[in-house]
C-alpha cells in the first residue's frame, strides 16, 4: 500500500443508502413516525406525572379520574406545545395571537440554515458533525465585525453577515481539505474542530484586544453588537421575529437552486451517488469535497450571523445553543432536500418556541427532546418503523446506485 | 469501489519506513522547552512537592531554578530526539519507551514552568491521581469502542452508552443503597443500548455513524427528561449515591508517590488495571481475539472459514457497551457521587478520538485517554498556579493531537479494513 494510494483511496459513502431511503421515503412512513414520537413523548409524560401516579393508585376509588388524568396531562402538555408555538388562544386578538407562529419562525431559521448546511455534505456522501464548530468560528467573525468595526448601517449588517459566512467556511475548508489530502475520517475530524472552535472562540471573547467586552473582567462576554450591524426586528414591539428570517429564505433558495439547478450541485450529487463514476467521469472528487465543506460550513456561519446580530446584549458561547448537534437531526428528518429541511426546521423549532409555554403549564419541555429524538430515529431506521407498523418492505428499485455499498467489500 | 488492496508483504517491516514525523515532532518539542522554558523561561524557583501529606513516608520537596532546571530537561530531550534520529538511520522505529519516556520529561518541564514562584508547587500526588481519576470514563469509553471497531462496527453512541451508564448506576445505587448492583445494573442498561445498536447495525444495515448520533441524542433526551421531572422533585432517595469507597491495597500503596496514585483507589480503578490487560491478551492471544480482527478486517473470509460474522460483532459491540455502562458508573458513583445534566459531555466523543489516537490497541489507548485526563487536570491546576496561562489554548491541545494523528502526521493509523462496512451474504 503506497502513500500515493493512500490518497487516492475513495472513502466509502455508508451514509448513502440510508439517505437513500429516507429521500425516497413516502410521507406515510415520516408522518407515521411523527406521531409514534409523540405518542411515546406522551407515554412519558403521563408515567413520570405525579399527579396521573396518585389517581391510578386510587383506581379502585375513582377510575374515572384515573384515565380522565392521563387524558389532562397530555392535554395540557402538548396543548401549551400549541399554544406556544402556533397560536395563542388566550391573545387578545388574532394577530397577537399570531404572536407563537412568529416564535416558532426565529427558531427555525437557525436551524435552517445549519441543517441546509449538514444536509449539502449528506447529499455528497460526507457526515459532517462539524456545523457547532463552523457556528462558533462564524459567531467569532460577526461578532469582530459587529463590535469592533464601524460602518454605516445595512452595510454593517451586511458585512458582519459577510463575514461570518467567511470564516466558517474557510473552517469548514480544513475538514476538506485533511479529508481530500490525508483521508482522514469526516466525522472524527468534525468532532475534533468542535472543541477546537468552541475553545477558540472563548479564548477570543477572553482577549481585551480581540472580541472582550470594554471593562470586561474574566468572563468571556463580548461587547452589544453596534445597532447598525443588527438584523432589525420585522413587527416592531412585542415579537421578537427580526430579519434573519430573510437570510433562511435566501439560503433556501439558493440552497434549492445549487443542488437541484446548477453544475455544481450536479457534480456534489455525482459525488454522493458514486465517487467512482464521479471520478472516472472526470470529476475531481477531492476538490468536490473541499468545496462541499467549504459551503456546507457558508452555512452553518448564516445561522452564526441570525444568533450573533439578533441577541440584545452581548455574545458568549452559549447563544450556539445545541443549534449546530440539532442541525442533523434537522438534516436527516428533511431528507437533506430543500423543502424536507424547511418542514424539519420548523417542526424542531415549533418544539423550542412551545418550550417555554409548556414550562409554565407546568409540563417539562424535556419531553420535547425524547420527542424529537424518537422520530428521527424512527425515520432514520426504516426498520423499526416498518416492523411496528407491519409496513411491507419497499421493493428494491431497477436503479440502486449504492446497493453494493450494503454488499462486502472485495 | 475502490479499496485499499492486501498485498504480499504489505505490513513487512522493510516495505514500512519509520517516518521521519516521530523524530521531527520530538526535536521541536525538545527545541521549544530548551528555548522557552529553559534559556527564555521563568526567572525564580519551582518546588515540587512528591508527596501527599497523608502519606507515611514522606520525600522531601525538591527545589530547583525553573531555568536550569527546564534546560537541562530540554537538553535531554533534543539527546533523545538525537538517539530517535539514530533509530530511524538504522530503520527502526523509536521505541515505545523512549518515546513515552520523552512525553514524561516534556510533562515535567511543563509543569515545572507553570509552577514557576507559586507557592503550593508541583503536587505531584493531586495531579497524577486526578489525572488517573478522569481518565477512568475515557478509558473504559476507548475500550468500548476498541472491542466494537475491531469486530468492524463503529460506535459512535459511547457518549450515550457513558451517559447510559452513569444515569442508571446513580439511580439503582441510591434506591438500592448497593453501589455495586448500581454498577452491575449500569452495565446492563448500557449494554442494551449496544444491543440495539449493533441489530440495527448489524441485521438491519442501517447506517451505523448515523444510528450512533440519533442514540446519542435519545439517551440525551430521555436523561434529561427524567432528571428534571424525577431525579430533581427528590433528588435524596434517587440520586444521592455517594461513592465507591477508597481500598488502600496493604504494603503496595504504601509506596511512595505512585502508591498513592495507583494503589489507593476506588474500584472502578482497579477494574480498569484488570480489564486493559485482558482485552489486550483476548484481542491478541487467544482464538476469540483473533475471530473478531477477522471479522473486522475482512469479513468475507471470516464467514469463509465459519465464523458467525453477524454474531461475532453483535457480542463484541455489546460486551463493549457493557464496559462503557462502567465507565459511566466510574463517572457517578466512581467519583462525582450523583448525576448530572448531561455529564458525560462530549466524553464518549474524546472516546472515540482516544481510540485512534491508541491505534485500536488497548494499552495504547489507555495512555492516549490518560493524555487527555492530564490535560482536564491541567486546565484546572495551570489556572491556579499561574493564572496568566490562557488554558482555552491548552484545552485545544489534546484535540489538536488527535486531529494530528488522524491526519496521519504523526505516523500512519489504520483502522480495521472493514470497520463501519456492514456485511450481507451474496
Amino acid at each position: 500500500m503506497s502513500k500515493k494510494k493512500e490518497v487516492v483511496a475513495i472513502p466509502e459513502s455508508k451514509v448513502q443508502s440510508v439517505l437513500q431511503e429516507i429521500m425516497s421515503g413516502d410521507p406515510v412512513r415520516i408522518a407515521l413516525s411523527i406521531l409514534l414520537g409523540f405518542f411515546i413523548g406522551a407515554i412519558f409524560m403521563v408515567v413520570f406525572n405525579t399527579q396521573v401516579v396518585n389517581a391510578w393508585s386510587n383506581f379502585g376509588a375513582d377510575p374515572g379520574l384515573a384515565f380522565s388524568s392521563v387524558w389532562w396531562t397530555i392535554q395540557d402538555g402538548y396543548g401549551a406545545l400549541f399554544t406556544g408555538s402556533i397560536f395563542d388562544t388566550s391573545a387578545g386578538n388574532f394577530l397577537d395571537g399570531l404572536r407563537p407562529l412568529t416564535e416558532t419562525l426565529r427558531f427555525a431559521a437557525p436551524l435552517i440554515m445549519a441543517g441546509l448546511g449538514v444536509a449539502l455534505t449528506f447529499r455528497v456522501g460526507l457526515f459532517n458533525i462539524g456545523a457547532t464548530g463552523q457556528i462558533m468560528i462564524g459567531l467569532a467573525g460577526a461578532t469582530f465585525v459587529s463590535t469592533r468595526l464601524h460602518m454605516p448601517a445595512v452595510i454593517h449588517m451586511i458585512v458582519a453577515v459577510i463575514a461570518a459566512v467567511a470564516a466558517a467556511a474557510v473552517w469548514g475548508m480544513i475538514v476538506g481539505i485533511l479529508k481530500a489530502r490525508t483521508g482522514a475520517n469526516e466525522v472524527i475530524v468534525t468532532i475534533m474542530l468542535n472543541y477546537v472552535a468552541t475553545a477558540l472562540f472563548t479564548f477570543c471573547l477572553r482577549q481585551p484586544g480581540l472580541l472582550l467586552e470594554s471593562n470586561g473582567g474574566g468572563t468571556p462576554k463580548s461587547d452589544h453588537p453596534d445597532p447598525t450591524a443588527m438584523l432589525g426586528s420585522l413587527f416592531g414591539t412585542g415579537f421578537n421575529l427580526h430579519y434573519g428570517v430573510f437570510l433562511a429564505v435566501i439560503a433556501v433558495a439558493f440552497y434549492w437552486w445549487l443542488m437541484e439547478r446548477s453544475t455544481f450541485g450536479f457534480r456534489f450529487r455525482m459525488v454522493g451517488h458514486n465517487p467512482s463514476a464521479a471520478r472516472a467521469a472526470g470529476i475531481k472528487v477531492e476538490n468536490t469535497f473541499v468545496w462541499a465543506l467549504a459551503l456546507s460550513a457558508g452555512f452553518a456561519g448564516l445561522a452564526a450571523a441570525n444568533q450573533g446580530l439578533s441577541l440584545d446584549g452581548g455574545l458568549t458561547t452559549s447563544i450556539e445553543a445545541g443549534i449546530g448537534f440539532d442541525a442533523i437531526t434537522v438534516a436527516l428528518l428533511g431528507g437533506s432536500r430543500a423543502g424536507g429541511v424547511v418542514m424539519a426546521g420548523l417542526l424542531f423549532g415549533a418544539f423550542e418556541a412551545g418550550s417555554a409555554s409548556m414550562q409554565v403549564s407546568g409540563v417539562s419541555p424535556e419531553v420535547l427532546g425524547v420527542v424529537k429524538a424518537l422520530i428521527v430515529l424512527f425515520i432514520a431506521a426504516p426498520p423499526i418503523i416498518r416492523a411496528i407498523y407491519k409496513l411491507p418492505k419497499p421493493k428494491p428499485k431497477a436503479l440502486e446506485p449504492t446497493k453494493q455499498t450494503a454488499k462486502v467489500s472485495k | 469501489m475502490s479499496k485499499i488492496e492486501v498485498t504480499p508483504g504489505m505490513f513487512s517491516k522493510v516495505e514500512i519506513k519509520p517516518s521521519l514525523k516521530t523524530t521531527i515532532t520530538m526535536a521541536i518539542t525538545g527545541l521549544v522547552v530548551l528555548v522557552a522554558f529553559g534559556i527564555f523561561g521563568k526567572s525564580g524557583d519551582v518546588m515540587f512537592v512528591w508527596s501527599d501529606t497523608r502519606e507515611s513516608v514522606q520525600l522531601p520537596h525538591w527545589v530547583v531554578n525553573s531555568m536550569a532546571f527546564c534546560t537541562v530537561v530540554g537538553v535531554l530531550l533534543l539527546a533523545m530526539a538525537t538517539a530517535a534520529f539514530f533509530y530511524r538511520r538504522a530503520n527502526k522505529k523509536s521505541p515505545a519507551w523512549l518515546v513515552i519516556i520523552f512525553g514524561l520529561f516534556a510533562i515535567m518541564a511543563l509543569l515545572g514552568w507553570l509552577a514557576t514562584g507559586a507557592s503550593q508547587g508541583v503536587q505531584m500526588v493531586f495531579i497524577l491521581s486526578n489525572t488517573l481519576v478522569f481518565a477512568i470514563p475515557l478509558i473504559f469509553g476507548g475500550m468500548a469502542g476498541i472491542m466494537s471497531e475491531r469486530a468492524g462496527v463503529v460506535n459512535i453512541a459511547i457518549e450515550g452508552q457513558l451517559l447510559t451508564g452513569a444515569f442508571v448506576s446513580s439511580v439503582v445505587g441510591t434506591m438500592t443503597h448497593n453501589l455495586y448492583l448500581g454498577m452491575v445494573t449500569a452495565m446492563i442498561a448500557a449494554g442494551v443500548l449496544s444491543m440495539v445498536l449493533a441489530s440495527l447495525a448489524i441485521k438491519y444495515l442501517v447506517d451505523q455513524i448515523i444510528i450512533g448520533v440519533l442514540l446519542n441524542v435519545l439517551v440525551i433526551g430521555i436523561t434529561n427528561f427524567l432528571h428534571s421531572v424525577w431525579l430533581n422533585n427528590d433528588s435524596s432517595h434517587l440520586n444521592f449515591p455517594g461513592t465507591f469507597d477508597r481500598i488502600a491495597i496493604p504494603l503496595l500503596s504504601d509506596i511512595p508517590v505512585l502508591g498513592q496514585v495507583l494503589f489507593n483507589n476506588r474500584i472502578t480503578v482497579y477494574l480498569m488495571f484488570l480489564i486493559v490487560p485482558t482485552l489486550w491478551y483476548v484481542l491478541f492471544k487467544t482464538k476469540l481475539g483473533l475471530r473478531a480482527r477477522a471479522v473486522g478486517e475482512h469479513p468475507l473470509a471470516a464467514d469463509t472459514v465459519g465464523i458467525n460474522v453477524g454474531r461475532t460483532r453483535f457480542w463484541w459491540v455489546t460486551l463493549g457497551g457493557m464496559i462503557a455502562g462502567l465507565g459511566g458508573a466510574a463517572l457517578t458513583i466512581g467519583n462525582v457521587g450523583s448525576f448530572g445534566r448531561e455529564m458525560s459531555g462530549g466524553q464518549g466523543f474524546i472516546a472515540l478520538a482516544v481510540v485512534i489516537l491508541g491505534r485500536w490497541q488497548p494499552i495504547y489507548v489507555t495512555l492516549s485517554a490518560l493524555l487527555f485526563g492530564f490535560t482536564i487536570v491541567l486546565r484546572v491546576w495551570a489556572n491556579q498556579v499561574s493564572p496568566g496561562v490562557p488554558f482555552d489554548i491548552i484545552t485545544m491541545v489534546p484535540y489538536l493531537v488527535t486531529l494530528v494523528a488522524v491526519a496521519g502526521f504523526a505516523g500512519r493509523v489504520r483502522a480495521p479494513a472493514a470497520d463501519g462496512q456492514p456485511y450481507t451474504k451474496e
